[in-house]
């Protein structure tokens, strides 16, 4: 075990995997010369040179259309968005072409192709580079949907994700590249797709929280432990395929849920979750699912405005304690 | 000739059409090529073009109404021609309507579907069983919606609660899961008075409110039971269980407390409805009674007292007899038999006893059978008290005596289980002090 940051594990994964298999190759705008705009290609070009990993001009529609070709002869990109808002950019050959293709040529081409790169809110960069987009990807069959909360998830989930034959979107945070944590030195550490992880168990209130909001829930679950509320924080980390019977497990034994996430509430994926808690454990729900989302609103730059459209530990106590009924 | 119309294929993945608007009239002239009708297809509302020439003689298809590809949907012709033919070649029931998806056009309603059940709301004050057995505690027309937790429910029938006996404590009085761990935790029925009560102020009880009660779903060997006991002996399968009480002790309480209060005039006959109730809470199986579908276990024991009026007799309604003290139930008697007497109570004080009793001792009837008064389960006919040789620890020795003969519904007791709530019964009435540990 090492303790390193997120940003650390990811990079390590990336070198793993391309020292392991030689059809895995990176691209992007600023991966190789500059190391990554937030520094998570650092080094791999000098050691595994231009051929392994290339930048790429500005042309998110173009670079994402290569590497769904590059999968289809056989290689395994990893295509790096400098951030996910710019994959907006690139979602035909994303869900057109990448989502459909094993599909539409009846098993023909899988696409084992990863598209990875920062998302969700980040520091007072507004509402075009402060977003969450995974209801958007996990929407359509065809894709995976990845999204770590911790150091070792990141890696041993970026190293299943670049193993995965089918494409997989990899949604790192913005604002946790810099947190630290325990990661396995096994070089064939990974961790599969499609599994949650409770984070903290607990037996009053289950809370539902991926990518950013595991940190500020478990942070939550410690100050409720205080006032006598125990806390299950589950973290699904892969969206799709989405591991809903550790979260049905958890609720049927705490009969209460929230369901914290940063993006946007209507059709988020903390609907999606919310209905099939609804659907599969009705009857051992004591109060409706609640969730706490981000503000229905584009991301404000005001720092304060800001402050206030991404859920914090405050609003996830309230949370709790209102379906604890101790409001 | 006349031509048919046929419901063109407007769109390639078009499979049926609705006539949006007619742009002609019964008895227009129509001309080849002229638009003759407006059709909303899957895509768009498209113009269907005349394909002869002559008058549109009739229209088969109103608007609003759809027909499959190629079905007539009317009849272009010379105007004197005989067209029946045509006509009758049509299908004859009106096209299916469907309901109109783009605005623009009036669609006339469907029939309204029949009240939903009204046969089940209207025919009994019974509420139906639920679909899955489960009994819809909180669907009584005559209470509010109650507001609980889909956790909270399912507890509340596993441990057969009754909903509307609790008081939610979440928001807008939700019954959640806290009130329902609280109310089992409680003791389900006050025990019998541990202390006789300073007759000051009678306790109130809600009269006329029948106890709540669980339905369980009949199963099939039950309702096979009750089929074919029903065809043996009435409707009602009566069977007979007999026993013999020793009464010196029941008669020595009665004395003892109406010394202790000559007011309080407890009669015999109220020590023994006080015993019934307590042994029916604990015999909760034969405090029930048979629905057809489902046995329904009643959660208090709300005993008939028989009365004899004028030409018949009534059955007044002790509720929740468990609950209450011999004082309570000796005053409730005698005011309901007083009012009885004088026909002056409401039908909800004479119906809905889970348990009655008929008491002739005071004719000096020895032993007999009484016949139950549907749905309850079972009916406990008492006898005379007299002083009657007995043997004991072989001695023959004069004991005050009662026999009981009590008539049970075979499609909901047994036998055996007549028989252990008798065997209670006599065990309790012998020996008083039972109503009180």
């Amino acid at each position: 075990m090492s303790t390193i940051t997120i940003r650390e594990a990811l990079n390590q994964a990336l070198r793993e995997e391309l020292a392991r298999d030689e059809t895995v190759f990176l691209m992007g705008e600023e991966v190789a010369e500059y190391d990554g705009a937030y520094k998570v290609t650092k080094g791999l070009l000098k050691e595994f040179g231009g051929k392994r990993v290339i930048d790429t001009p500005i042309t998110e529609l173009g670079f994402s259309g290569l590497g769904v070709g590059a999968a289809m002869v056989g290689l395994r990109p990893v295509v790096e968005f400098m951030t996910f808002n710019f994959s907006i950019l690139a979602t035909d050959q994303i869900i057109n072409s990448a989502a459909k293709m094993l599909y539409m040529s009846g098993g023909q081409f899988n696409i084992p192709i990863v598209f990875r790169g920062p998302g969700g809110s980040a520091f007072q960069v507004s509402s075009q580079h402060s977003q969450a987009l995974e209801s958007w990807y996990a929407y359509f069959p065809g894709l995976k949907v990845v999204m770590p909360s911790t150091a070792a998830d990141a890696k041993g989930l970026l190293k299943s994700s670049i193993r995965d034959d089918d494409p997989v979107i990899f949604i790192e945070q913005e604002r946790m590249y810099g947190n630290k944590g325990e990661v396995p030195d096994d070089p064939d550490f990974t961790i599969p797709l499609g599994v949650a992880d409770v984070k903290r168990e607990g037996t009053d209130v289950t809370i539902v929280a991926r990518s950013l909001m595991v940190p500020v829930a478990l942070k939550a679950a410690e100050m409720l432990e205080q006032q006598k509320v125990s806390c299950e924080v589950v973290d699904p980390r892969t969206i799709r395929p989405l591991d809903i019977d550790t979260i049905i497990e958890s609720v049927k034994k705490t009969n209460r849920v929230v369901v914290a996430e940063e993006s946007h509430p209507v059709c988020s994926v903390g609907a999606e979750i919310a209905t099939q808690i609804m659907e599969r454990a009705f009857d051992y729900l004591d109060a409706p699912v609640k969730r706490v989302s981000g503000a229905d609103v584009p991301m404000p730059y005001a720092k304060n405005l800001e402050q206030l459209a991404i859920p914090d530990v405050n609003r996830i106590v309230a949370a709790v304690r209102e379906v604890a009924y101790l409001d | 000739m006349a031509t048919k119309v046929i419901m063109p294929k407007l769109s390639p993945t078009m499979e049926e059409g609705q006539i949006s608007r007619w742009l002609k009239k019964e008895g227009d002239k129509v001309s080849m090529g002229e638009p003759l009708a407006e059709i909303d297809t899957d895509k768009a509302t498209m113009e269907m073009q005349a394909l002869a020439n002559g008058v549109l003689r009739k229209i088969l298809i109103n608007e609003g109404q759809s027909a499959p590809l190629g079905q007539t949907i009317a009849v272009i012709g010379e105007p004197n021609e005989d067209i029946a033919a045509l006509v009758s070649e049509a299908p004859a029931a009106p096209a299916k309507e469907q309901p109109k998806q783009q605005g623009q056009q009036q669609v006339e309603p469907a029939a309204p579907p029949p009240p939903p059940q009204a046969k089940a709301a209207a025919a009994s004050a019974q509420p139906a069983s639920g679909v899955d057995g489960r009994q819809p505690q909180a669907a009584t027309a005559d209470s509010g919606r109650l507001i609980v937790s889909p956790l909270a429910a399912r507890m509340a029938a596993e441990a057969g609660i009754d909903l509307r006996s609790l008081q939610g404590s979440g928001p807008g009085g939700r019954i959640i899961k806290k009130d329902i761990e609280a109310a089992i935790s409680q003791p389900k029925a006050a025990p019998a008075p541990a202390s006789f009560p300073r007759a000051v102020e009678p306790r109130q009880f809600p009269q006329a409110a029948a106890s709540g009660y669980r339905d369980e779903p009949a199963t099939e060997i039950r309702k096979v039971i009750a089929k074919r006991l029903v065809t043996s002996l009435g409707p009602v399968p009566h069977f007979f269980l007999t026993t013999e009480i020793e009464m010196d002790r029941a008669a020595e309480m009665r004395k003892g407390i109406n010394a202790l209060d000559p007011d309080l005039k407890i009669s015999i006959n109220d020590i023994i409805i006080k015993v019934v109730a307590a042994a029916l809470i604990q015999h909760p199986e034969v405090n029930a009674s048979f629905q057809e579908k489902f046995i329904r276990y009643y959660e208090h024991a709300d005993v008939g007292v028989a009365v004899a009026i004028q030409d018949g007799l009534i059955t007044p309604v002790v509720r929740s007899a468990d609950q209450k003290t011999l004082s309570e139930i000796a005053a409730e008697v005698r005011e309901l038999a007083e009012r009885a007497r004088s026909r002056k109570l409401k039908p909800e004080e004479y119906t809905g006893a889970s348990f009655s009793i008929s008491n002739l001792g005071m004719f000096g009837i020895d032993e007999f059978t009484a016949v139950i008064n549907p749905p309850e389960g079972a009916i406990l006919a008492v006898g005379a008290m007299s002083p009657k040789p007995v043997v004991r620890d072989n001695e023959i020795v004069i004991r005050q005596i009662m026999r009981v003969t009590m008539s049970c519904d075979h499609r909901v007791i047994d036998g055996a289980t007549g028989a252990r709530f008798l065997q209670t019964f006599k065990k309790i009435l012998e020996n008083p002090l039972y109503l009180v540990v």
